[in-house]
């Protein structure tokens, strides 16, 4: 069996397997949930070398077997050095998520973990789908499971978040589903390599005309999901309704679905549309960036002060990605994984502290470095990281999309630095204010320090911070490869641009003349 | 030419399922008081044994295809794809009925056999080759629809609703009966195949404002049937007036058989005046999925919402008839399939979980369902997220399908717009969810005996037809592609 289609499947037959569990025995549920997602993530690194042993923009573990032979739509599965890293993202937060949730989810336990495993499927084959239609089908499935943790397990208004969530992306993928239908009906087949190959070698030749709607129709469902100013506002009732678990798998991985869709579908299949769109989508980013951290630092919600600075990183990379270098694109995909890890990571300790204090507003805390030195110890380094302090991830990720950005646009870049400034602020006065100071008596008694369980979740994201910030050459190989097939499939439009652009001067120059 | 009017044995065979209902109907009517009270339920058993015989008949039938009766009737894949359609329809209903009837101390032999013969009426739709056949079909399948509907006779609001759709549903007949004539006066014929070739011959071919104004006078009745707007107003009031399981029944077998024929004549007898019929459509399909969307989102009563999500999908299978393609008739069968499958089963919940006189309606009533009885909740929730059009259920493939053959047609902006509906039509669908698993749990959910061996058969059944149209819909699809070609 394919490599890829087992840990595709591990968390489905995980899912199916709780389903027939008792509901009364939590500890077992609690167990196979955990060796299912650790399962699923141990095979998932043998998906690495294969990654970097494939020529450079081909697909690794390809799987192509048809599925609804009616229409040609196949199960046509392969991972690159883009959508990789994005499974291992997923495969790594799922049993942390697992650990996370161990104590802190008490009621319906059954449900919780099974919605977890599923969420983890439909997220895998997000990434690693080749097929349009495929693709849609994993991007609605993980809806459902996100919109049953958040609805079922969250804080007060987890309904009303559950059901935004839910309708804002759906609105989004329905124009998607147009879009792919109109492809299919002028193709004739779902296959994504195919189609590009259609393209590339001109049997598919869609006119600037033709592309804008196509491109507008996908970007306007990944754009929800990233979310791209001004879209976002789903994104902090979600995040903070939704549970711990909710939280970390919504930021880390569920966002990317959006970036990881701009790259891998809106840039290559439609490259006219994506550079003629580019300047307004950047200015939309940036201004995204410097407005999600400007709420994030007025928050008085720990939360939603996590979720607003969720803005502003992912406007980095839909910075990086539409700046069209080598270098941005690199970054960006970079800053994909930088922010799961690191956001992820500030969810889970937000959520340890819910756990104890039962409040997420920051005036309720204070001083709790003096009672809980390891939370505080680890919240630092997280903190440390989501800023993009050399050393660690965010800082590779972040200085990238904006040397790329920069080679572009100067102007783009320093607007863009502002958000980085920014964000120092915000989170530097939040672990004051939270960690520093007085102990008030309420945290006193409550925050007692990390438990071991708590530790396991939280150690391998602070080892991967660092690793991910000392020793990106582990990752971005594979990535610079995969992210120069896209800007190479871009390129050819480029040049055409630049040579229209070129003659219009010379018409310029001739009318003067003629003069 | 000498006319054989005694039909051949090829020709009873190819009306099998009809002679086995019929038969099957009759008999139960004369055991209904020869049979003691306590026994009664096994005349639903016998109604159950004669459907299963029924789809057996269908399949021979459809192993001996061709014309019958001097052309009224014809056996093909068309044809038996609806025949075996409503029969399952009939299955599910009746296994869902059998609770149901026990609970309200109203277990009589007339209910099965009304049910068989409104099955009769809707394969005789289903096959008909003929204007007068049409009429016959519908007429059958209406009638013992209208005396269901009002079947608990103490009811108030069973007979408002039994009357209302015996005088709306008489009044639309009479529109198409217009019609009918219209067109044999046109054409001097009431064959569909006749009626299309005189059209299609520029030389004969009389005046096309006044075949319009007889198509457009048939498409009152028809739309009536199917409840496409503006002629849905009846579809709320009797849906929720009448018993659950009869709702179940008539928004998709009567339903699935009126689009049938809706088909089969405007495709085959109309089709060369296409270009007239399809903007009255488009039109149609429009303000039926308007209405019945935005109309939902305001409901509290469970029947009523499930009504007007009914109105709304009827839209839905509007932008496939408007297409007008090989591919939108084979959506428009898919569909109906996977709505028979999912609609059935949500009704049959609504029935088991109503209670005795029907208390518990209200959207509030499911309250902590989810987590109370969490099978039938999660079966609940397969057919609402089908309904809603979520992947893997047979709802999504069917709405795709729909929307990629309109778009085939270049019909952009229905396509946009009907996609736009169905993102509102999610709300109400995630309403019931919200509802099911995210509020404590209230009396009636925690109240609610668990479902009885024929229910829960067919809510499975149900279940697993619809994820599997779903995630395999080749299946039928295939069937409907293939039947979909023969059709002109």
């Amino acid at each position: 069996m394919n490599l890829l289609t087992l840990v595709l499947g591990i968390p489905l037959a995980g899912f199916l397997i709780l389903l027939v569990l008792p509901k009364e025995n939590y500890e077992l549920i609690r167990r196979i949930a955990l060796l299912v997602s650790v399962t699923a993530f141990f095979l998932s690194l043998g998906l690495v070398s294969p990654v970097w042993q494939a020529a450079p923009g081909d697909y690794a573990l390809e799987v192509d077997a048809p599925w609804i032979t009616t229409l040609r739509i196949h199960y046509h599965a392969g991972i690159d050095g883009i959508s990789l890293w994005l499974v291992l993202l997923s495969t790594f937060l799922t049993p942390v998520c697992v650990l996370i949730s161990w104590r802190s989810i008490a009621s319906k336990v059954k449900g919780f973990f099974a919605f977890l495993l599923l969420l983890e499927f439909g997220l895998i084959g997000v990434f690693v789908s080749l097929d349009l239609f495929l693709f849609y089908v994993f991007w609605e499935v993980s809806l459902v499971p996100m919109y049953f943790l958040i609805g079922v397990w969250g804080h007060e208004r987890r309904i009303y978040a559950a059901v935004k969530f839910f309708l804002y992306t759906m609105v989004g993928s329905l124009l998607m589903l147009v879009g792919i239908i109109w492809l299919y009906n002028r193709t004739g087949t779902f296959d994504l390599p195919a189609i590009l190959g259609m393209i590339s070698d001109g049997r598919l030749n869609l006119t600037h005309a033709e592309q804008i709607p196509l491109f507008l129709a996908f970007f306007l469902a990944f754009a929800i999901k990233v979310p791209i100013f001004p879209l976002h506002t789903w994104l902090p009732d979600a995040h903070v309704e939704a549970p711990s678990a909710g939280s970390v798998m919504l930021a880390s991985v569920m966002l990317k679905m959006g970036t990881y869709g701009l790259v891998r579908f809106c840039l290559p299949l439609f490259p006219l549309a994506s550079r003629a769109c580019a300047p307004w989508i950047i200015t939309l980013a940036i201004i995204g960036i410097i407005y999600g951290a400007l709420v994030a630092m007025v928050q008085p919600n720990m939360k939603k002060l996590v979720a607003y600075s969720s803005v502003s990183h992912l406007g980095f990379v839909v910075l990086g990605v539409f700046s069209f270098t080598q270098i941005g694109m690199d970054g960006a995909v970079y800053q994909m994984l930088n922010h799961g890890v690191s956001t992820g990571a500030l969810f889970v300790l937000v959520g340890y502290m819910y756990d104890r204090r039962h409040s997420l507003e920051i005036a309720d805390y204070g001083g709790v470095a003096t009672v809980a030195p390891w939370l505080s110890t680890a919240f630092m380094i997280t903190m440390l990281a989501s800023i993009g302090l050399p050393t660690l991830n965010n800082f590779i990720g972040e200085y990238l999309v904006l040397q790329g950005a920069a080679q572009e646009n100067f102007t783009w870049a320093v607007f863009a630095a502002i958000g980085v400034i920014l964000s120092a602020c915000y989170m530097l006065w939040l672990y004051q204010r939270v960690f520093f100071g007085d102990t008030p008596e309420a945290v006193a008694s409550h925050m007692s320090d990390l438990r071991i369980r708590e530790m396991a979740a939280m150690v391998p994201l602070i080892v991967l911070m660092v690793w991910m910030g000392m020793a990106s050459q582990t990752f971005l190989p594979s990535i610079g490869a995969s992210t120069a097939a896209v800007i190479e499939r871009t390129e050819a439009v480029k040049e055409i641009r630049v040579e229209s652009g070129a003659s219009l001067l010379a018409k310029v120059k001739e009318i003067w003349h003629a003069r | 030419m000498p006319v054989n009017f005694v039909p051949s044995g090829a020709e009873m065979l190819r009306i099998l399922p009809e002679i086995i209902l019929v038969l099957a109907g009759t008999l139960i009517m004369i055991m209904e008081p020869l049979t003691r009270p306590a026994n009664k339920h096994f005349l639903g058993k016998f109604a159950l044994a004669s459907l299963f015989a029924a789809l057996w008949g269908s399949v021979v039938a459809h192993a001996n295809p061709g014309p019958a009766f001097q052309n009224m009737l014809i056996v093909d894949g068309f044809d038996t794809f609806f025949r075996i359609l409503v029969i399952v329809v009939g299955i599910l209903t009746v296994l869902a009925s059998f609770q149901y009837l026990k609970r309200e101390q109203s277990d009589s032999g007339e209910y099965y056999a009304l049910i068989l013969f409104s099955l009769v009426g809707q394969c005789v739709m289903a096959g008909a080759n003929e204007l007068i056949m049409v009429f016959i079909g519908l007429e059958i399948s209406s009638i013992a629809t209208y005396v269901l509907t009002g079947y608990l006779r103490d009811d108030k609001r069973a007979n408002e609703a039994a009357i209302k759709y015996f005088l709306l549903g008489s009044f639309a007949t009479a529109f198409l009966l217009y019609g009918i004539a219209w067109i044999y006066g046109l054409t001097g014929s009431t064959n569909l195949t006749e009626i299309r070739s005189a059209l299609m011959d520029l030389q004969t071919s009389p005046s096309v404002m006044l075949v319009g104004t007889a198509a457009a006078l048939m498409l009152v009745g028809f739309a009536f049937k199917v409840s496409a707007a503006p002629f849905q107003v009846w579809t709320p009031d009797v849906y929720q007036g009448a018993p659950a399981p009869v709702a179940a029944f008539l928004s998709t077998g009567p339903k699935a058989a009126a689009f049938a024929i809706f088909v089969r004549v405007y495709a085959t007898a109309f089709d060369s005046i296409s270009a007239r019929w399809e903007p009255l459509i488009w039109i149609s399909a429009l303000l039926t999925m308007v209405i019945g969307n935005f109309a939902a989102l305001v409901q509290n009563n469970i029947k009523r919402l499930l009504a007007y999500s009914s109105i709304a999908h009827a839209g839905y299978l509007l932008v496939a008839m408007t297409a007008h393609s090989e591919i939108g008739i084979a959506a428009i069968m898919f569909y109906l399939a996977a709505y028979a499958l999912m609609n059935v089963g949500a009704f049959a919940i609504v029935a088991h979980f109503s209670r005795r006189r029907e208390r518990y309606l209200q959207v509030e009533d499911l309250a902590g369902l989810g987590w109370k009885q969490p099978v039938t909740a999660g079966l609940f929730a397969i057919f609402l997220l089908s309904l809603i059009g979520v992947p893997l259920t047979a709802g999504f493939f069917g709405k795709f399908y729909i929307f990629k053959a309109a778009l085939e047609a270049d019909l952009l902006w229905l396509t946009i717009l009907g996609l736009l509906t169905s993102a509102v039509a999610a709300y109400y669908y995630l309403r019931i969810l919200v509802v099911m698993y995210m509020h404590e749990a209230g009396e009636p959910a925690s109240t609610l005996p668990p479902p009885g061996a024929g229910l829960k058969t067919a809510l499975w059944a149900s279940a697993v037809g619809t994820l599997i149209l779903g995630i395999f819909p080749s299946l039928v699809l295939d069937f409907a592609g293939r039947s979909a070609t023969l059709l002109k």
